[in-house]
């Protein structure tokens, strides 16, 4: 009797969690992958390598190039820093860490314009220097770095907490100096952490719409990013080239994801 | 390469845990630091392997002053109770670690790594994982590991301590082995005393910081310089202010002006060896460690009363000096029953 009603109640859980992912997560991006192909492959391949379409795919790529290294060498460095050397005030740059998280990315944008914009703070040595950083490449990335600071902090301090120290210890012992340790001890320990915060950091910085959006001024074929490129598109009623480019980034970001993966599954076996 | 330190301190916020420790470890030998949990003993190997950096004091390895050199730099061999094997690595690769740091060639490497897999008795598993290792092979791979560069010194803490019973005591016997091969100076740190007396020909007893007394086991065991040397190398009964070895209590059946009347509490066989448990007069508990055939002699039962003989009683005066001799007496006469010399234990 008992045990049927907990099988009962299982059935119902399991229902309703699987009911929730389906409705909320797997139906709205079924139904974009079957709006892109519904007249067929040519509408969203035409909408995409449009020469717009392919810059703002080389634009999108760009972004990754340089905000994913860039945070990956910052978080690696920044959670070593939180963890092995536990240094006064680390507490207050832990919840500095998580200030992207926490705050909107229109109000990440907005703070980047009051920096660089006329009349910022940076604003005057940058135009001497004949830098623009506004409405142009080096602020959209500026802004992809600030959104996707937190993810490999974040994924890398657990798995440095949790490997300790005594391998690098042991390492130390055998001869290895702090570089070498790292590269060939803690790194190797911390790697699949690593992974996975930039697994999540690219999926960010391919996906950013807001930051981006109020520094680049979302100019075709200049300054638009891929999801920039597929608001546009939305807005002049062209669908298939805004499922199209949807797709794309999609795509993108699950065969980031996808390599990793593969990866941790060729190293285990 | 004789270690030595010379008043080494060490505080851990409000926790000292190195209380103006000095020690000498002799070129070759193998010295044991014993002690229990929190006595700083570990504190002490790590801050000769410069793991720790001391407040005060210095660590001399071979006459040289290390206490400013990085870990890296001292050649110590170090082993760790938990092994701190690289997991990502395969046995053949952590035993060689060392060695492709210092740059030495493929083949060298090799042929070396080889010869310590072949030493510690794991030559066939050199291409698996520390995962696929059993503790005690684990831990002799850390041992090769620690040995292939050669140290000055060995240092190994707790090293059996994460291992079942059986498996510790094969790996001490084979310690003690190892260290008669290669006569390396060694210390390793445990706080299993038997352990200590079974492979260390030099013991060195720690507690709170503080080192209590050092020498041989013997030494130890039979002149401890105070109670608490006493209590730790050893069982011990405390009767006044007295103590005594639970194998130099002597059951006899008829009292004479040197026993004490006692009543068996428990009778525990161990094997070979008895642990009779008694009941004084006066509530203190203690007991008697008898052998089978004196067992069968005496016909014990719980609830019998018989007469207990101490031997050799050692007692302490609160400022005896340390100087391993302790005052040792026999046990003068007893008035039996209402004996004001033998308070109740506390």
């Amino acid at each position: 009797m008992s045990a049927h009603s907990g099988n009962g109640s299982r059935w119902g859980l399991r229902f309703l969690g699987l009911g929730y992912v389906f409705l909320l997560l797997l139906l709205p991006l079924g139904l974009i992958f079957y709006k892109t192909f519904e007249h067929g492959l040519a509408p969203p391949i035409d909408a995409i390598t449009s020469p717009d379409g392919l810059h703002a795919l080389k634009l999108t790529l760009i972004m990754v190039a340089i905000a994913v290294p860039l945070n990956t060498i910052f978080g690696v460095g920044c959670a070593l820093l939180l963890v092995r050397h536990r240094v006064r005030g680390s507490g207050v740059i832990d919840a500095i860490i998580n200030l992207p998280f926490a705050i909107s990315p229109i109000v990440i944008g907005l703070s980047l314009f009051l920096l660089y914009g006329t009349k910022g703070w940076f604003e005057p040595a940058l135009a001497e220097a004949g830098i623009k950083v506004l409405f142009s490449v080096p602020g959209m990335v500026l802004a992809s770095i600030f959104v996707s600071l937190p993810f490999v902090v974040r994924e890398t301090v657990p798995v440095l907490q949790e490997i300790g120290t005594e391998q690098e210890q042991a390492a130390s012992t055998l001869g290895a100096n702090a570089w070498q340790t790292f590269w060939r001890v803690t790194l190797p320990a911390i790697r699949w952490g690593v992974a996975y915060g930039v697994v999540l950091t690219t999926a960010r910085v391919l996906g950013e719409f807001g930051a981006v959006s109020v520094v680049s001024g979302s100019i075709s074929g200049q300054t638009q990013t891929l999801p920039l490129f597929v608001e546009k598109q939305y807005e002049n009623f062209n669908l298939p080239g805004a499922f199209g480019a949807s797709v794309l980034l999609a795509v993108l970001a699950l065969s980031t994801l996808l390599a990793m993966n593969v990866l941790k599954r060729k190293e285990d076996a | 390469m004789g270690i030595s330190v010379e008043g080494a301190s060490k505080s851990f916020g409000d926790f000292q845990a190195l209380n103006d420790v000095s020690i000498e470890v002799p070129n070759g030998s193998l010295t044991a630091l014993l002690g229990p949990s929190g006595s700083g003993k570990s504190t002490l190997l790590r801050a000769i392997a410069g793991l720790e950096t001391l407040d005060a004091g210095r660590v001399l390895i071979d006459d040289e002053d290390v206490s400013k050199k990085p870990t890296q730099k001292r050649e110590v061999g170090f082993v760790f109770q938990h092994y701190a094997a690289f997991k990502h690595m395969t046995v053949f690769e952590n035993v060689g670690f060392g060695l492709k740091i210092r740059k030495w060639d493929k083949a060298k490497i090799s042929a070396r790594v080889h010869e310590l897999l072949q030493l510690v008795q794991l030559d066939g598993l050199a291409d698996r994982y520390p995962s696929q290792l059993s503790g005690g092979q684990r831990q002799r791979m850390a041992l090769a590991r620690a040995l292939a560069v050669e140290p000055q010194v060995l240092l190994l803490d707790e090293p059996f301590g994460a291992l079942d019973a059986k498996v510790r005591k094969d790996l001490r016997t084979w310690l003690r082995n190892l260290h008669e091969e290669m006569h390396v100076t060694t210390i390793f740190v445990t706080h299993d005393q038997e352990e200590a007396m079974d492979v260390a020909g030099q013991l060195v007893v720690m507690n709170e910081g503080r080192v209590e007394q050092s020498g041989s086991a013997d030494d130890l065991y039979d002149h401890p310089a105070n109670e608490f040397v006493m209590s730790f190398v050893g069982e011990v009964n405390r009767l006044g202010d007295g103590f005594v070895r639970p194998h130099d209590m002597d059951v006899v059946l008829d009292p004479d002006e040197n026993t004490e009347e006692a009543m068996v509490q428990r009778i525990v066989a161990l094997g070979f060896e008895i642990r009779v448990e008694f009941v004084l007069a006066d509530g203190t508990e203690v007991w008697a460690q008898l052998t089978r055939a004196e067992l069968q002699k005496l016909e014990l039962r719980q609830g019998q009363i018989v007469y207990l003989r101490p031997g050799m009683t050692k007692s302490f005066s609160g400022d005896s000096p340390p100087d391993g001799s302790g005052a040792s007496t026999p046990r003068g006469p007893s008035s039996g029953g209402d004996d004001a010399g033998i308070p109740a234990a506390a």
